[in-house]
């Protein structure tokens, strides 16, 4: 029962980051139609350089800034420079570029740090546990973690439901060429949206940092994760991103710390664990094609 | 207007070429060619079989590592099984025959496909791209998490496959072997793409809804057209096996399905043929790069960025001034 605890809180863990990369993703799909393979770099180019500057600060209170920082800044970069021109082209052009992107991250990434991973520390504060219910210890960075992703996904529905910006946002996933024609300099908006979009994928890399190592490719396979996400939750949805978001991290923590015992009970003991070991990678693709053959459009599609 | 003589006369060079490439390679004193060479030519069949989703049923597929790293277990596995005399889940024995190993790799991976290309085919557009990742990546957990198998470091195997009147351990031979089997491939996908079969396919990528209301049953269709791509891709891979005589999860990775698509699109897109090219072009680039430096991603990665935004119709488009600049 207290495990059941901890890996329901390590879920929602999963979940919340796994959010934090979808929802730009799919606001950026949503919205400028465009499907960036490259999202991922952000996630890593923001836990490089947290770790970096906590490492020659010795404070987080700047690294998490840097962070977000770089992560937005690379994004805003990118947008302007390559992935402008590339919205009227089709998906495929797309994947082709901003897989060209990937190679240059994951290369300057190795250049700038080495290969060997970077130890991000947790800050002083944040460190040890505290009992989420009396007897259970849940480490405090990772409720931390929590607490930071529910913050910034309630401030990203404050945003998007409450402000100016947030407005012509839903109104360009609506109907891009209406909202053009109405004289909004789209062009903006699109750069704005993009570096917010790059900015919750570093802020999920700077805080994955300290659980997972900091190294070259770390964005690659949560990139893939965050697919099986939007996929599941319907593709250019933040509601859908939401849930699906938490959908695959509870899937993913609990057959991970689950199926391994249930399945000892019904064969030998190795096999059980090679077996539950194979299952448990591929539960998230397994729950994503069951989601398909119910409701292939994902759970809450974008438009209609 | 497409030039056909030109096509004819660049066509015929290369294949000239791909077959003098030995005898040049011992010429030049550099036996690592002919390797290099089967290499080039295993990746072009892999990537025409792409072509045929990407270029003609307008299928953006991500997940083309997924069959190729298949067909190429599937010879890894009979290698397995056959070097300790056991059967696969205690039913199949093992084989070193590449006339029982090969139809085998392409029927499984016909198989897979279908499967796959069912759940994925539900959707289109941006979700095919990120499910096909998915399942493919789905593929290559589930050949990470198998022990026997080698799990990640994969397993290598002594010999290749047997083939009545090739002495499987001349790399020569087996280069003659792969470009043979690329010319079969190229043919029979040519003749699919301009048979009624492949008239529908590109109808459909042109006017869905149009073909609809002719009483075409495009969902069966496309899957078809999946399958038989998934084939390729696997029958690729099982040459890629043989070539290396090891198989690792590595040939099931994401990264590879994208580098099969760099060839697609550094080829051209839609032709076929431009495979060739873009393999020809993607291995060299390779090559070329990583003697220059280490980094040699940093290099080709804004490259890659470069052709997608400048050159739009491919090496075939230029070579064979063909291009009609159509986009999967």
């Amino acid at each position: 029962m207290t495990l059941l605890a901890e890996q329901l809180l390590n879920g929602l863990q999963l979940g919340v980051m796994l959010f934090l990369m979808a929802a730009g993703l799919t606001l950026v799909f949503g919205i400028m139609g465009l499907i960036n393979l490259a999202h991922g770099s952000f996630f890593m180019i923001g836990a490089f350089a947290a770790a970096w500057v906590g490492d020659r600060t010795g404070s987080f209170l700047l690294a998490v800034p840097a962070g977000l920082a770089a992560a937005a800044a690379a994004g805003i970069a990118v947008e302007m420079g390559v992935i402008r021109h590339l919205y009227a082209r089709s998906h495929m052009d797309q994947v082709l570029a901003t897989f060209g992107l990937i190679m240059f991250f994951d290369e300057l990434m190795a250049i700038l740090f080495g290969r060997t991973p970077l130890l991000a520390s947790v800050p002083a504060v944040l460190r040890g546990s505290v009992d989420i219910v009396p007897g259970v210890p849940y480490p405090v960075f990772r409720l931390t973690i929590i607490v930071v992703g529910v913050v910034a996904a309630a401030a990203l529905w404050w945003l998007i439901g409450h402000t100016r910006l947030g407005m012509l946002v839903r109104a360009g996933a609506t109907n891009r060429e209406m909202v053009r024609a109405l004289g909004v300099n789209i062009a903006l908006l699109y750069t704005a949206v993009f570096g917010l979009g790059a900015m919750l994928a570093g802020l999920a890399g700077l805080l994955t940092g300290p659980i997972l190592s900091v190294q070259v490719g770390m964005g690659d396979s949560i990139l893939i994760t965050t697919f099986v996400v939007i996929v599941v939750g319907g593709v250019g949805s933040v509601r859908g991103a939401l849930a699906g978001a938490m959908l695959v991290g509870m899937v993913d923590t609990l057959t991970r710390a689950y199926l391994p015992t249930l399945l000892q009970g019904l064969m030998h003991a190795s096999t059980a664990d090679q077996l539950a070991g194979g299952l448990s990678s591929m539960a998230i693709f397994i729950l994503m094609a069951v989601v398909l053959l119910v409701r292939p459009r994902g759970l809450f599609p974008a438009h209609g | 207007m497409v030039d056909t003589r030109r096509q004819a006369v660049v066509l015929l060079a290369t294949l000239a070429l791909l077959l003098a490439l030995p005898t040049l390679a011992t010429a030049m004193s550099m036996p690592y060619l002919v390797t290099l060479g089967s290499q080039v030519v295993i990746y072009a069949i892999a990537a025409a079989s792409l072509d045929l989703l990407i270029g003609y049923a307008g299928l953006p597929s991500f997940g083309h590592a997924g069959f190729f790293g298949l067909g190429a277990y599937v010879v890894g596995i009979f290698a397995f099984h056959a070097a300790d005399q056991s059967r696969f889940l205690g039913l199949v024995p093992g084989s070193t025959q590449a006339w029982i190993v090969w139809p085998a790799a392409i029927g499984v991976c016909a198989i897979a496909s279908l499967a796959i290309g069912a759940l994925s085919l539900r959707t289109a557009g941006v979700s095919f791209i990120m499910i096909t990742l998915a399942f493919a990546q789905m593929l290559y957990f589930l050949f990470v998490s198998l022990k026997v198998y080698g799990g990640t470091d994969g397993m290598g195997f002594d010999s290749r496959n047997t083939l009545a009147g090739i002495d499987p351990g001349s790399d020569t031979q087996f280069y003659y072997v792969c470009v043979a089997a690329l010319v079969l491939v190229v043919v029979v996908f040519r003749r699919l793409v301009r048979s009624r079969f492949g008239m529908v396919l590109e109808g459909l990528r042109q006017n869905e809804r149009r073909m609809a209301a002719v009483g075409i049953a495009s969902y069966r269709v496309r899957l078809v057209a999946f399958a038989i791509a998934g084939a390729g891709a696997g029958f690729a891979g099982a040459l890629d096996a043989n070539l290396l005589r090891y198989v690792s999860p590595d040939a099931l990775h994401w990264t590879m399905s994208g580098d099969l698509l760099v060839m697609v699109v550094l080829g051209g897109v839609g032709s076929l043929y431009g495979a060739v090219y873009g393999a020809i072009a993607f291995v060299g680039l390779q090559s070329v790069l990583s003697q220059w430096t280490e980094h040699w991603m940093i290099v080709l990665g804004p490259i890659l960025v470069a052709v997608v935004l400048v050159a739009r119709r491919g090496l075939w488009g230029v070579l064979g001034g063909a291009g009609d600049g159509r986009q999967g």
